[in-house]
């Protein structure tokens, strides 16, 4: 699936600016160290926004095209930052056939929030994922680490009314 | 390369000896065989990516992709059997079943690599029906003044991101996402207008199909030429007469001037004007410019400034060499701006009222012609830039049978024009043209030499020094961005202490420029287009009887009548423009 760019304005510190720094003077002249640098840039910010990408590119002489290439390549890396809610909706097999997809649309839609993105006030991020082995309670929706199984589309409005405040 | 063993191979079963470092596609080559390639350019595109090259090789388990695979003693190539045609076939079909396949309207039909391979194999479209057919298409980005994407016609093959990464160390484009979304794009799916593109134009010449190509300004000429209250003008950029015929089938090299200009007035321009008379005048205000920096203590090395690719590259990468640019417009924005000022006072005509056209290799020009600072007179210097390619585009519209042209002469008064403005579109010309005028203006006399040898050729970076009277003076010549990063660097770092350098955007030169001809990839991978091209310029210097830029008879005329003495302050005015610091990433905070 298509990574979505964040549309959460960076929060980014200087404290975190400068423990990038020192992550990318770590591997200064190491070759192959692109995927390193942005996995610890990733555990620094949580996530990798241009912002982010653009002290990466300046300072390893790299085009920032090169490294987003990497990115969102990857499925490791997240352009998103989580949002305070994650919501993941499995996308195996079992949850499919069930209808996982419709449910999927329809968070989007209650939320506003496209799959792989977070919305732009950073509450609700929601993700797709791969089978997460729970098939015989197809399908499944995981919301901040809550199993709901068995989800129908008409009860989706009433399970995110929990999380509405 | 004498120490380089040989190996014997044998090729559709008949034995030739080729360099053991040969890939089985060279070696099918110099047994006469073609192998097909769709993603394959020698030295900047070896992936084995596209699988259209599949061939049979005896040791290999399957069929292997012949422009990467090594050739070995004793190793039978077959590109004669069934199972390599139908290989090749499918990957075509299954290139097709991505592809918008509208070829009836595209601008690459007939110069369509794609296109040719599926005639060539008899490939059926719709093999595979699209399992997404019903997909969006690709939105097409039309954000650059230069350069369109359209995705719907781009087939993976990277060879414009080879072009921008790897030929020219720029890299604004690269592959995105993955598996199925792979697209080519840039940096978080940014506008390509709104990165650090230099307008180049080089992923445009080694793109196979239509996913790129130019802003088409041809419409905006021909509206030009039908309103009657326009004068409509046209001036030629000193390469395009040297690969135009190239787009109607001549072969390179070959000098199609005089059909050039006949065509032209057959599309119902005003006037055809020679820019090689510009050229010239770049040429006394850049070298009046250079000895002053030399005397006066400017900023040094000084930079040539004709190439509008080179300039934006110079604003993004290397903001703090712009102070060392030459502050001369480029030929096409001095002949614009002498026009609508000089000329349209002579004659008496309310510069609004023409509309003046460049037709140039270039695809970065149509950038310049919207730069600030660029309006003598107060309108554009230039109003539209077409390229080599457009131009062809707009003769082929009017039915004009341009090989059998007969030949015929620019408009004067600008026709005239040295041998030293004819050389301005290969790497080394613009220094060549400079230094003879230069040494000339430093001793006050005539200097010996009029070749300059050390400069020519298509090397990417070249060095000489030349002694001009008691003055040593250090040059240095570069063509294609990777080579002016390798310069510059140089520069920083106080190991090169040059002090007057030209340098150009495409590698080459303009002959080699981003609004070329197409040439497909069998031919780029195989003969030096730069050289080629280039030919036809040194043996029009070499026939011309004036030699050197100032003593052009129509450009003393000019200076004479209107702008005074070279670098005179009106000639500043008109002639000369002002640099951005823009640096890379500019627009995120």
């Amino acid at each position: 699936m298509k990574k979505q760019p964040t549309t959460v304005p960076f929060r980014g510190t200087a404290e975190q600016e400068q423990q990038l720094l020192s992550v990318i003077e770590k591997y200064r002249g190491i070759k192959g160290a692109m995927m390193p640098i942005l996995q610890e840039a990733q555990g620094i910010y949580g996530y990798l926004p241009i912002e982010v990408l653009k002290i990466i590119a300046e300072k390893t002489d790299t085009p920032m095209e090169v490294i987003y290439g990497i990115v969102s390549f990857y499925s490791q890396f997240k352009l998103n930052y989580d949002g305070d809610i994650t919501i993941s909706i499995c996308m195996g097999t079992a949850c499919y056939v069930k209808g996982s997809a419709d449910v999927l649309n329809e968070v989007a839609s209650e939320l506003g929030v496209e799959p792989g993105a977070t919305s732009s006030d950073g509450r609700y991020s929601l993700d797709a994922t791969r089978c997460i082995g729970a098939c015989g309670l197809a399908p499944v929706m995981i919301i901040n680490g809550t199993v709901y199984g068995r989800v129908k589309k008409e009860e989706v409005a009433g399970i995110l009314a929990k999380y509405k405040e | 390369m004498e120490n380089i063993k040989k190996v014997k191979v044998k090729v559709n079963g008949r034995e030739i000896e080729v360099p053991e470092n040969y890939t089985v596609l060279e070696a099918a080559r110099a047994a006469n065989v073609n192998i097909p390639t769709l993603c394959y350019l020698k030295d900047i595109n070896e992936i084995g990516a596209c699988r259209i090259c599949l061939t049979e090789v005896t040791g290999a388990r399957g069929m292997v992709a012949a422009c990467v695979y090594p050739v070995a003693d004793g190793m039978e190539i077959k590109t004669n059997t069934e199972k390599v045609r139908n290989a090749r076939k499918l990957n075509l079909e299954l290139v097709l079943s991505n592809h918008d396949m509208r070829c009836l309207s595209c601008s690459r039909s007939t110069t369509c690599e794609l296109q040719t391979l599926c005639n060539e194999y008899g490939v059926q479209a719709g093999t595979f029906l699209n399992p997404n057919a019903k997909e969006e298409p690709h939105p097409i980005d039309d954000s650059s003044v230069s350069i369109i994407r359209d995705n719907n016609k781009c087939i993976l093959c990277r060879r414009c991101v080879a072009a921008c990464a790897t030929l020219q160390d720029i890299g604004v484009i690269g592959p995105n996402d993955r598996g199925y979304d792979t697209h080519i794009g840039s940096a978080y799916e940014m506008k390509l207008a709104d990165t650090a593109c230099v307008n180049c134009g080089q992923c445009i010449v080694y793109c196979p199909t239509a996913a790129l190509y130019e802003r088409d300004d041809t419409q905006k000429v021909f509206d030009a030429i039908s309103d009657p209250t326009k004068h409509v003008a046209i001036c030629c950029a000193p390469s395009v007469r040297a690969t135009l015929g190239e787009s109607f089938g001549m072969a390179p090299g070959t000098d199609v001037e005089g059909k050039m200009v006949s065509a032209i007035r057959s599309l119902g321009f005003d006037a055809v004007y020679n820019m090689n008379l510009t050229a010239d005048m770049t040429i006394v205000e850049e070298a009046t410019e250079l000895i002053d920096r030399i005397q006066n203590g400017g900023k040094l090395p000084m930079i040539t400034s004709c190439s509008p690719g080179w300039i934006k590259y110079c604003e993004h990468y290397f903001p703090e060499f712009t102070e060392n640019l030459s502050s001369c417009k480029s030929p096409q924005q001095m002949f614009g701006a002498i026009y609508k000022t000089y000329w349209a006072e002579k004659n008496n005509i309310d510069p609004k009222d023409i509309f003046f056209v460049s037709v140039i290799p270039c695809t970065a020009k149509k950038f310049e012609v919207g730069r600030e600072d660029q309006s003598a007179s107060g309108y554009p210097d230039v109003d539209v830039a077409i390229t080599t390619r457009e131009l062809a585009s707009m003769i082929t519209k009017t039915g004009i049978d341009f090989v059998n042209l007969e030949d015929e002469e620019f408009d004067t008064p600008f026709a005239m024009a040295t041998g030293a403005a004819e050389i301005f579109g290969a790497t080394g010309g613009v220094m060549e043209a400079a230094l003879r005028t230069a040494a000339e203006l430093i001793l006050g006399g005539k200097f010996e030499k009029t070749d300059f040898e050390e400069v020519r050729g298509t090397t990417g970076i070249k060095h000489a020094i030349y002694k001009v009277g008691d003055l040593d003076v250090k040059v240095a010549v570069c063509s294609g961005t990777a080579n002016a990063k390798k310069l510059l660097r140089a520069i920083e770092a106080g190991e090169d202490d040059s002090v007057f350098i030209e340098i150009m955007a495409c590698p080459g030169g303009c002959v080699n420029g981003g609004g070329q001809p197409y040439q497909p990839a069998v031919v780029r991978n195989n003969v030096n287009l730069a050289a080629v091209r280039a030919s036809v310029l040194y043996s029009a210097d070499s026939d011309n009887e004036l030699r050197k830029s100032h003593e052009n008879p129509a450009l003393k005329l000019i200076y004479d009548e209107y702008l005074g003495e070279f670098g005179s302050e009106k000639a500043h005015h008109i002639l000369h423009t002002s640099y951005v610091k823009r640096g890379v990433y500019q627009n995120i905070k």
